[in-house]
């Protein structure tokens, strides 16, 4: 207990010292929210295993570490040519890059939006745009419930911003990079991604490390999608061996329009995400999905939330799991259906594949319906490779780890089939196959 | 409002047709819960010293839960505390002499009272062999067949004449299911309660018929604190059932039971469950306030525990009966209608926890909410990692009739080994327009139609109940959505 | 039998049905033909009393009746079938069950003793036979994974079970292919009878090569633009809907 603690006032220390600093002072009309972000933080603390949203899911190891956030001469430290490489869109794609959790404009490169809009770091945006962002920023993560939002708010000074001005059409995917190379740091991204009406566009998240010793990256995004609009988004996780990640993801849906998400969680000790789907308008359509493959004493808990506050709407989940070693994976699935959401069309689907022993999964797909005339479907299941499948293709001559490895990627699959965009879909194809492979061969070892 | 819109309404405001009242004396303690009460029931009961030691543990134990944490709080039900000083914890019908030798001796108001319930205590009335134990408030009233049961060796008498009679085979197996340190409410019915059933089934025997117990809870703010426990010796098989009214009142009473279920090699128990509490009027007044804690263990190797229950009544149910695969190639089942209208609320559901080696459970959940009624699901499936090859299938329906109650499922699946599979599917749904017109147009009336389609869903899990409650449950349902429907 | 005066009805503020005059007399078979959005589904639906359509205008007269007066499982009872485009799914009733059920309370309102499970099985295995349909219809839960054919099928069972006076086949024909068709239209025939009367409203002039209509009307825009005999279908067949388009927009003009 005590060790919480510890980190916890170290936190708080770290806010007041900034703000003596003054370098919490804008915008102003943040500087309250700010304040009571900490107090948040600073009255709960860090969750347990005895709260419920947690209770999978032990924090104590990150609780006690108390890490500090990167002085922002990083960014210079960083060879270009070692971006280059992580670029998952070439040049072709507008990118803002993010090093130890501060805006490095050195490294990246930014394009105009056809149609009208920005992309750009938060900070600045909320210079350029500020009635823009004071209308969206921490209006919708829930930061009084959650924790890590809380923390994130109070310590609030970049992050992306994306900005799509209606009727305003993304053509490219835009590619948020966050990369951690120093260990013992705490970078709290602050991401913002707003979609006019009728407005498309599609961004990539992107967290990689460098380091493989800790370090905790707290990530919240608040995505809005405008009436019409549709927005595509993906949240690539791919964190050094022994990093924290955790990361709230809150999507506001109004009106007829059409989001979807697919996260894939591949590193890091443990992973969270906690993410949120509210509908605010009729007519609205979500999918979230997600794919995450673990092995050694790995950690990766996903809370998905999917409130159908209004009528006429649909939702769709699908998050698939491979676990192998001693990995752990938490998956709760919650669909809320408020009295009146009539109509409400919702359906979740959660497995699991289990490759050795000395894993566990723990699934809680949970329904809360209070409206009679809807559709809500939700379905888990946690197995093995099917022994006739296995033999099927034995019988086709492959051997015992070939047949293996097609059928794990063939269940990953599910998942990786609906990326609609062609070098992410690509990206997550090459990353499977080389942790299917790895895995053979610490096996074979 | 449309048709569709008033058959349900009508349906949610069923009338409870077993609310009415016996006048028999009683021969109660006054109300309020010490050590001396607990004294005084052991020495009413005329039990032996390691009965009443039992009790005295279980209470202090209970004590301490109070004071600290006090009643638990998780369930996703709202009540009022209960102020456990105001209930009585004793209650029996006054007796002439030492009980009853023979169903001609018992007051013959109360054999009234069952006939009325529908249950036959008069053995030329046996209802197709089944043996019966009534119990009304906390007392046994009468046991019929015990002497058929006892040429196979079968033991089938009150928890009372048991502790009395068969101390050894008690005091082996009291508490080895559910320790009275397992949660609040078993700790107070370990130190109060006042009678219940207890079934032993010797190796090899299959029970020759249902064994049958009813319960009734009749004077004004007593409590029911039964303890039941049935142990299947190898090889062995029984089917029980437990079937509870309770007349209509204004204050909530409490039903904190106990069932505890073993089940040795091979044997299997099967225990099913109709229940039609009172639930409360309309408002939401009066109603029984059910928590229960029922566990079966499956001790030895492929050995079967079955739950089965249809829910009706009660304003507010607890119970999550469960079963523990303890030995190898064990199974458990559990299969459920619940129904909550007006204002009922019901948190119920099961825990399969998987430990032996290639262990099988199955879960069948269908809940039915009506009027403002909230029905929650709430299961732990559990594969600890030596439960190797363990296999669990789930499916949790639900069906809402009228957009103003509310279904809810929170599964828990954990599963701690790469060899086991584990299933779950949930779907909500409504009976909807299209059905309703479908019936219709082919002139079946709106109310049979509604009553055609619940049975429906439900009837995967009605399957699984002996067959002669099987229709006593199928006609439950039907009277309990039955309305005044013009 | 049937006689339907100025019928106009819609569903939520639309008018879908114009002003329907339709006479059918007992031993009649009718064809109702008509393109997509002619109303020909509404029409059906109407006459059993599907509570989603509201009627604006209009008299039914059926069997000296108020048909409009009667709710839907009066109507079936009086005699009215209705076969869906669409059967829609009941889980966990038996096909036997429900159709028992069904038969039993007609039985009831015409003053008949109802019959028990073993009558109602000997009842069925006549049905079944008459319309050529396998055994195990009986114990599948009501088109509860029937395959759109099976559906269709389904429902001619169900018409040779209640033995209506008045038959209404929506669509009936739709989605099948030749020997579902064929099966279907043979049962159908084998129903007929001097006392009882049949609507099939058809898109396709298919089923009528099977099924031998007395009277064919077409349906156009809410209304019956034309009627006539068989040989309707059979221009209609060669000529298509344009036709029957053309005709109606040079008779009316545009908003009317």
């Amino acid at each position: 207990m005590d060790t919480v603690v510890t980190a916890k006032d170290r936190y708080v220390a770290e806010f007041e010292a900034l703000e003596r600093q003054g370098a919490l002072e804008s915008p102003s009309w943040l500087v309250p929210v700010r304040r009571t972000a900490i107090s948040r933080f600073a009255e709960r603390g860090f969750p347990t295993t005895r709260d419920e949203d947690w209770r999978y899911t032990n924090l104590a190891a990150l609780a006690a570490t108390p890490f500090r956030p990167a002085g922002d001469t990083v960014a210079a430290g960083l060879p270009a040519e070692a971006l280059e490489r992580l670029g998952l869109g070439g040049t072709d794609w507008p990118r803002l890059v993010f090093l130890d959790g501060w805006y490095s404009a050195k490294h990246s490169s930014m394009r105009p939006l056809p149609g009208g809009g920005r992309v750009g770091s938060l900070a600045e945006a909320m210079i350029t745009d500020g009635e823009l962002v004071e209308r969206h920023l921490a209006r919708h993560a829930a930061w009084d419930a959650n924790v890590f939002a809380a923390l994130n708010t109070a310590f609030v000074q970049d992050g992306a911003f994306v900005y799509l001005a209606p009727e305003a059409r993304g053509e490219v995917p835009i590619e948020l990079l966050f990369v951690a190379s120093s260990p013992g740091v705490l970078a709290q991204p602050r991401n913002m991604i707003v979609a006019g009406p009728h407005s498309r566009v599609t961004v990539v998240e992107r967290y990689v490390g460098l380091t493989d010793e800790a370090y905790f990256t707290n990530v919240v995004t608040e995505i809005v999608a405008g009436p019409g609009s549709a927005i595509d988004h993906y949240a690539l996780q791919e964190q050094g061996a022994d990093a924290f990640h955790v990361a709230t993801i809150h999507a506001t849906l109004e009106r007829d329009s059409a989001f979807s998400t697919c996260g894939a969680s591949f590193g890091g000790r443990l992973g969270r995400t906690t993410l949120t789907l509210k509908f605010g308008g009729e007519g609205a359509r979500g999918a979230l999905s997600g794919l995450y493959v673990v092995g050694g004493h790995q950690h990766v808990d996903n809370h998905v939330t999917v409130d159908h506050a209004v009528p006429h709407c649909a939702s769709q989940q699908l998050y698939k799991g491979v676990l192998d070693g001693h990995a752990r994976a938490v998956f709760n699935g919650r669909i809320i259906v408020r009295p009146h959401a009539q109509k409400t069309d919702a359906n979740q689907t959660n497995k699991h594949l289990l490759l050795s022993d000395g894993v566990e999964v723990d699934s809680k797909p949970q329904l809360e319906i209070f409206a009679d005339d809807v559709k809500c479907t939700h379905g888990a299941a946690e197995g093995q490779l099917a022994p006739e499948a296995l033999f099927y293709l034995k019988s086709r001559g492959l051997g015992e780890e070939t047949a293996r490895a097609l059928l794990t990627y063939g269940f990953a699959r599910e998942v990786v089939e609906r990326v609609a965009v062609e070098p992410i879909q690509a990206y997550l194809d090459r990353t499977l196959m080389a942790r299917l492979h790895r895995r053979r061969a610490t096996e074979e070892s | 409002m449309s048709t569709t819109a008033k058959t349900l309404e009508a349906l949610a405001n069923r009338e409870y047709k077993w609310g009415f009242v016996s006048d028999i004396e009683a021969d109660a303690l006054p109300p309020g819960l010490n050590e001396d009460v607990i004294r005084l029931i052991s020495a009413k009961k005329k039990e032996p010293e390691f009965m009443l030691e039992w009790r005295l543990r279980a209470y202090r134990h209970w004590v301490t839960m109070e004071r600290t944490a006090g009643a638990p709080t998780w369930a996703n039900v709202k009540y009022p505390p209960i102020d456990y000083q105001k209930i009585v914890y004793y209650s029996a019908p006054k007796q002439k002499g030492e009980g009853p030798a023979s169903l001609d001796e018992v007051d013959p108001k109360l054999l009234e009272t069952f006939e009325k319930l529908g249950i036959p205590l008069a053995e030329h009335k046996r209802l197709a062999g089944v043996a019966v134990d009534a119990v009304f408030d906390s007392v046994s009233v009468a046991t019929t067949f015990k002497e058929k049961l006892a040429e196979l060796g079968v033991i089938f008498c009150s928890f009372s004449e048991a502790v009395q009679n068969h101390p050894d085979l008690v005091r082996k197996y009291l508490g080895s299911v559910v320790p009275y340190t397992d949660n609040f409410y078993a700790a107070l019915n370990s130190a109060v309660f006042s009678d219940g059933s207890f079934c032993y089934i010797p190796k090899g025997v299959r029970c020759p018929m249902e064994l049958s117990t009813y319960f009734r809870i009749n004077t004004a703010g007593s409590g029911q604190f039964e303890r039941t426990l049935i142990i299947a010796e190898e090889g062995s098989y029984v089917s029980y059932l437990e079937g509870c009214t309770a007349p209509m009142r204004d204050e909530n009473q409490l039903h904190a039971a106990v069932v505890e279920l073993v089940a040795l090699e091979g044997a299997q128990i099967k225990y099913s469950t109709v229940q039609n509490w009172y639930a409360g009027d309309a408002e939401g007044r009066g109603g029984i306030f059910n928590f229960v804690t029922k566990r079966g263990k499956c001790a030895g190797r492929r050995s079967k525990i079955s739950w089965t229950q249809v829910e009706t009544g009660s304003a507010i149910t607890w119970k999550y009966p469960s079963v523990i695969l303890q030995g190898d190639d064990s199974v458990g089942e559990f299969y459920s209608v619940a129904l909550t209208a007006n204002y009922q609320q019901a948190d119920t559901g099961t825990k399969m926890i998987h430990i032996g080696k290639n262990t099988r459970s199955t879960i069948l959940s269908k809940g039915i909410a009506a009027g403002h009624g909230n029905n929650t699901y709430r299961g732990l499936v559990k594969i600890l990692p030596r439960a190797t090859n363990a296999r669990n299938y789930t499916q949790c329906d639900s069906l809402l009739l009228g957009d103003r109650c509310g279904a809810h499922t929170f599964p828990y699946i954990e599963v701690g080994n790469a060899s086991s599979i584990a299933e779950h599917e949930a779907s909500t749904s409504k009976i909807s327009d299209e059905q309703l017109f479908y019936c219709k147009q082919r002139g079946i009336s709106g109310e049979n139609a509604v009553s055609m389609i619940i049975n429906g869903f439900c009837k995967e899990v009605f399957k699984n109940l002996p067959m002669e409650f099987a229709v006593e449950a199928t006609k439950l349902l039907g009277v309990s959505l039955e309305g005044s429907i013009g | 039998m049937l006689s339907i005066r100025n019928l106009c009805a819609g569903v939520e503020g639309k008018e879908i049905l114009k002003r329907i005059e339709l006479e059918v007399r007992a031993g009649e078979i009718h064809a109702v033909m008509g393109p997509n959005g002619s109303g020909k589904s509404t029409l059906a639906q109407v006459l059993a009393g599907h509570p989603a359509y509201t009627v604006t205008a209009g008299q039914v007269t059926y069997l000296g009746q108020d048909l409009l007066a009667m709710p839907p499982e009066e109507r079936a009872r009086a005699g009215v079938f209705l076969a869906f485009q669409y059967p829609v799914e009941i889980p966990g009733v038996s096909n036997a069950y429900f159709l028992k059920a069904a038969v039993n309370e007609q039985r009831s309102r015409q003053g008949l003793e109802e019959l028990d499970a073993m009558e109602f099985l000997e009842l069925l295995e006549e049905k079944l036979e008459l319309v050529e349909m396998d055994r195990s219809f009986v114990n599948r839960p009501v088109n509860e994974g029937f395959s759109g054919g099976e559906k269709k099928r389904n429902e001619i069972l169900q018409l040779a079970v209640l033995e209506p006076r008045l038959a209404i086949l929506d669509e009936t024909d739709s989605g099948l292919d030749i020997d579902a068709l064929k099966v279907v239209a043979e049962g159908v025939n084998r129903l007929r009878r001097p006392d009882n009367a049949m609507v099939l409203v058809t898109h396709y002039q298919r089923i009528l090569n099977y099924v031998e209509p007395d009277h064919v009307h077409v349906l156009f825009d809410g209304r019956i633009v034309k009627s006539g005999g068989k040989e309707l279908a059979l221009e209609l067949e060669r000529k298509g809907y344009d036709w029957i388009r053309e005709e109606a927009a040079a008779v009316q003009p545009a908003g009317a």
